[in-house]
């Protein structure tokens, strides 16, 4: 099949036809890639739900050079020969996305603190990249108590920001799919129903695609900061899975097992829960040397700079 | 007496029974269709016709049909959106709840049209007295032989279903109404792909509202040229107008597209003025998802002209003087009616009804109710106002469906229009018109 063109923020690239702007904005790479906190490449019919990669289609294609009416979510619109898509250079772009944010830490408790995924958070990088400096809200926060969503997953519906990327994980990888999304609107929440119900070989997997901290890993509640402990490449020969892992370790103590992400916070692959939860002896492993984490606000250390444009608006 | 093609015979007693209904003509436009006409003849008089669809959008109906993706070898389907649900809107269970042989009749002619084998008529929950009479309506329509197999002799055969919702506004967005049907969360899908390519179990599919179907039978026993001889030059036919709120004689009215929007407020045939000989305010036209106006701008557009009740006078001004004729849901408002209050219901509605998929939506329709709310109960500040014109703006335009500009409009325009009286809110302390 011939390659088509399309040119995201005055960059051209030529790509398969079928390619969504994401994608495409992927293969270029660096700060035009828009943030995706429901997206998965690997999850089918993910995305378009949390607006955080709204980008402008200024042109849609050479044949009909029309811009797009309305600013459209680039992990669910694919591109077109000849399409001219602005991101950072669009201010109504980053307008938007800072809407965006706002919107989704509105109800967010900010409880990072003493929220186990600080660190590496989606949601904090998107914070820091496009979050006001002063909150605008004065409401009560919807709240709800952690649970136990299964043997090993806790549960914390306060941070959830609803991209069903958990839902599409249990449907798609496992048999038998045992929480989804109850209610509505901004009372939804995830939910098992019966409590503890979640119980398969692959459900830690949910704690993996999770942005933000609403699924933790139970077994290592607590047990360190991320950036405390130091993330190492290993393997294991697992019958179940690729067995193909990343160790997060304090001295030789494995404090945590994940599957292994790549920049996008997206990962590789899947794993099982023996390997992420029941081999926390490093003689269970071959290690195969230290993982560099590039992407994360506290593991990548200041990845942000000072944004010029946005001091004179109150930003920082 | 204007001319009235589906309330006319509205008031016969026995019309929900197939034989009062067959008396007054009722199914010869399927027997003059299935034996005379193609599915192609059919579709062309539904495009001459220049029938817009009634369920708030106007798209017109002949080209929704036209994109029904014909050549793949799948079924389609043909569905109705009973779903109706948005405040100040209750033409369709009116019309389905008295004449439901006529909305059978619609889709037996427009399934036809379509070659859907099966279709639907999906219902509110709510309305759960009607599924009754509808599904009695489509037990003597099988038994009279107009539903079935070998439709009439003519080789066409169609089976009918009702299918109740659960009871969410939401599932009346067309393509959350087919995960509903499906059996699924009712979630709007992400676009496109559209119905008419993908649509019920994958495969093509068209849904049109109650009113839209029921204007069928007339179409096709008159034909689409005497259908587009009524009304204005883009919006043909008769419209439904549910009108409530304060004017003498509220109900839901059958109007030629076209009447002057005074005349509907104040001659005795409609809604015979404002109550106790108030002062008329403001109006909602097109259901609580169009943008409010105030009285001097719903008689009147900001050109002077008289605003007429089609989908192209109501419009003029874009939305910052005009609305949008949606649903044909009629609120009016006297000069005792609080705006902020009334804004502040609509929000509450909505933040309810966000199926919550999308951000802006789940996030800022609960943000703007707090704030009205807020405001309304004399604890607002000059802030507020501009935080719900920034909410409003940020969700307009950035979410899946509509329903997140449906929330958003309404309070933008109020406050394009009224915000000396959010302002009054403000200062006072409390609602200025409260007693
Ligand atoms: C939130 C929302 C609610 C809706 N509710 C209804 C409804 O109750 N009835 C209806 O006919 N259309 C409703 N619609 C419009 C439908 O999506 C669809 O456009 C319509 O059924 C198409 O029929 P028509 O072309 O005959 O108007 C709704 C749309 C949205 C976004
Ligand atoms: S729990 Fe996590 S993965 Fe699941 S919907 Fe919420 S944020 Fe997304
Ligand atoms: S706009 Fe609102 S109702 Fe529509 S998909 Fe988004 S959250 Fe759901
Ligand atoms: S990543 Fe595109 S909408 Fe969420």
């Amino acid at each position: 099949m011939s390659l088509i063109k399309v040119t995201i923020d005055n960059i051209a690239i030529e790509v398969e036809p079928g390619t969504t702007i994401l994608n495409a904005a992927r293969k270029i790479g660096g700060k035009v890639v828009p943030p995706a906190m429901c997206y998965y490449s690997k999850l089918e019919g993910s995305g378009g739900k949390c607006r955080t990669c709204l980008v402008k289609v200024a042109q849609g294609s050479a044949k009909d050079p029309r811009p797009m009416p309305k600013l459209v979510p680039s992990c669910r619109t694919e591109v077109q020969d000849g399409m001219v898509v602005q991101n950072i250079t669009s201010p109504e772009v980053l307008e938007a996305r800072r809407a965006i944010t706002e919107f989704l830490l509105i109800n967010h408790p900010l409880d990072c603190p003493v929220c186990d995924q600080a660190g590496e958070c989606h949601l904090q990088d998107l914070s820091y990249d496009h979050g006001l400096v002063e909150t605008q809200t004065i409401e009560e926060r919807r709240t709800f108590a952690p649970v136990d969503i299964g043997d090993k997953i806790k549960l914390h519906m306060n941070r959830c920001i609803l991209c069903y990327r958990c839902v599409m994980v249990a449907d798609q990888l496992t048999g038998q799919r045992v929480h989804g999304v109850l209610f509505r609107g901004d009372h939804s929440e995830i939910g098992t129903y019966i409590s503890k119900a979640v119980d398969n070989d692959f459900s830690g997997n949910m704690i993996d695609v999770c942005p933000v901290g609403a699924l933790t890993d139970r077994t290592f509640r607590f047990a360190s900061r991320v950036w405390f402990t130091k993330p190492f490449d290993a393997h294991r020969d697992c019958p179940k899975c690729s067995g193909e892992t990343v160790l997060w370790m304090k001295k030789d103590q494995i404090l945590r097992v994940t599957g292994r992400k790549d920049k996008y916070g997206e990962l590789e692959s899947f794993i099982c829960n023996d390997c992420r939860f029941e081999h926390k002896d490093p003689k269970d492993w071959i290690i195969e040397g230290p993982r560099k984490i590039e992407r994360h606000s506290v593991i990548g250390q200041n990845h942000y700079e000072i944004n010029k444009e946005r001091k004179s608006d109150g930003g920082f | 007496m204007a001319t009235q093609i589906l309330l006319n015979n509205i008031e016969v007693p026995g019309l929900t029974g197939i034989e009062v209904y067959r008396k007054l003509g009722g199914y010869a436009a399927v027997e003059k269709v299935l034996k005379t006409m193609t599915p192609d003849e059919v579709s062309a008089e539904v495009k001459k016709s220049g029938l817009r669809g009634r369920g708030g959008a106007g798209f017109p109906a002949g080209m929704k049909w036209s994109f029904l993706d014909r050549k793949v070898d799948k079924p389609r389907y043909f569905i109705c959106n009973f779903d109706e649900s948005e405040p100040g809107t209750f033409k369709d269970r009116h019309l389905g709840s008295l004449n439901p042989h006529l909305l059978i009749e619609g889709m037996i002619l427009g399934s036809f049209a379509l070659g859907a084998r099966t279709s639907y008529i999906y219902i509110r929950g709510e309305l759960f007295y009607i599924l009754n009479i509808l599904e009695k309506a489509i037990d003597e329509a099988y038994r009279s032989g107009y539903l079935g197999e070998n439709i009439l002799n003519s080789g066409y055969s169609l089976d009918l279903h009702c299918h109740p919702g659960g009871g969410a506004y939401i599932c009346g967005e067309e393509t959350a109404l087919i995960e509903s049907l499906e059996g699924k969360r009712g979630n709007p899908r992400i676009k496109p792909p559209f119905p008419a390519v993908v649509g019920l179990y994958g495969c093509p599919t068209v849904v049109n509202n109650v009113e839209t179907i029921a204007n069928l039978p007339w179409i096709l026993q008159n034909g689409g040229d005497a259908y587009a001889a009524l009304g204005t030059q883009s919006s043909k036919g008769t419209k439904l107008i549910s009108a409530c709120g304060h004017i003498r004689k509220p109900g839901v009215y059958e109007v030629e597209m076209g009447l002057p929007v005074e005349e509907f407020i104040y001659s005795d045939q409609y809604c015979g003025g404002i109550r106790n000989g108030n002062k008329l305010k403001a109006v909602i036209a097109g259901g609580s998802s169009v943008p409010v106006l105030p009285a001097e701008l719903i008689l009147r557009t900001d050109r002077g002209e008289q605003r007429l009740l089609s989908y192209e006078s109501l419009s003029v001004g874009g939305f910052e003087s005009g609305t949008m004729l949606g649903s044909g849901g009629f609120i009016v408002l006297d000069e005792t009616a609080c705006i902020v209050k009334n804004l502040l219901t609509f929000a509450r509605f909505y933040h309810h009804e966000s199926c919550g998929q999308c951000s802006p939506c789940r996030e800022g329709t609960g943000w703007m109710e707090k704030i009205l709310q807020r405001i309304e109960n004399g604890r607002g500040t000059s802030k507020d106002i501009d935080l719900l014109v920034h909410i409003s703006k940020h969700i307009e335009g950035n979410t899946i469906c509509p329903l997140g500009d449906a929330a958003a409009w309404p309070v933008a325009s109020a406050i394009r229009h009224f915000r000396q009286e959010f302002e009054d809110h403000v200062k006072l302390q409390k609602c200025p018109l409260s007693r």
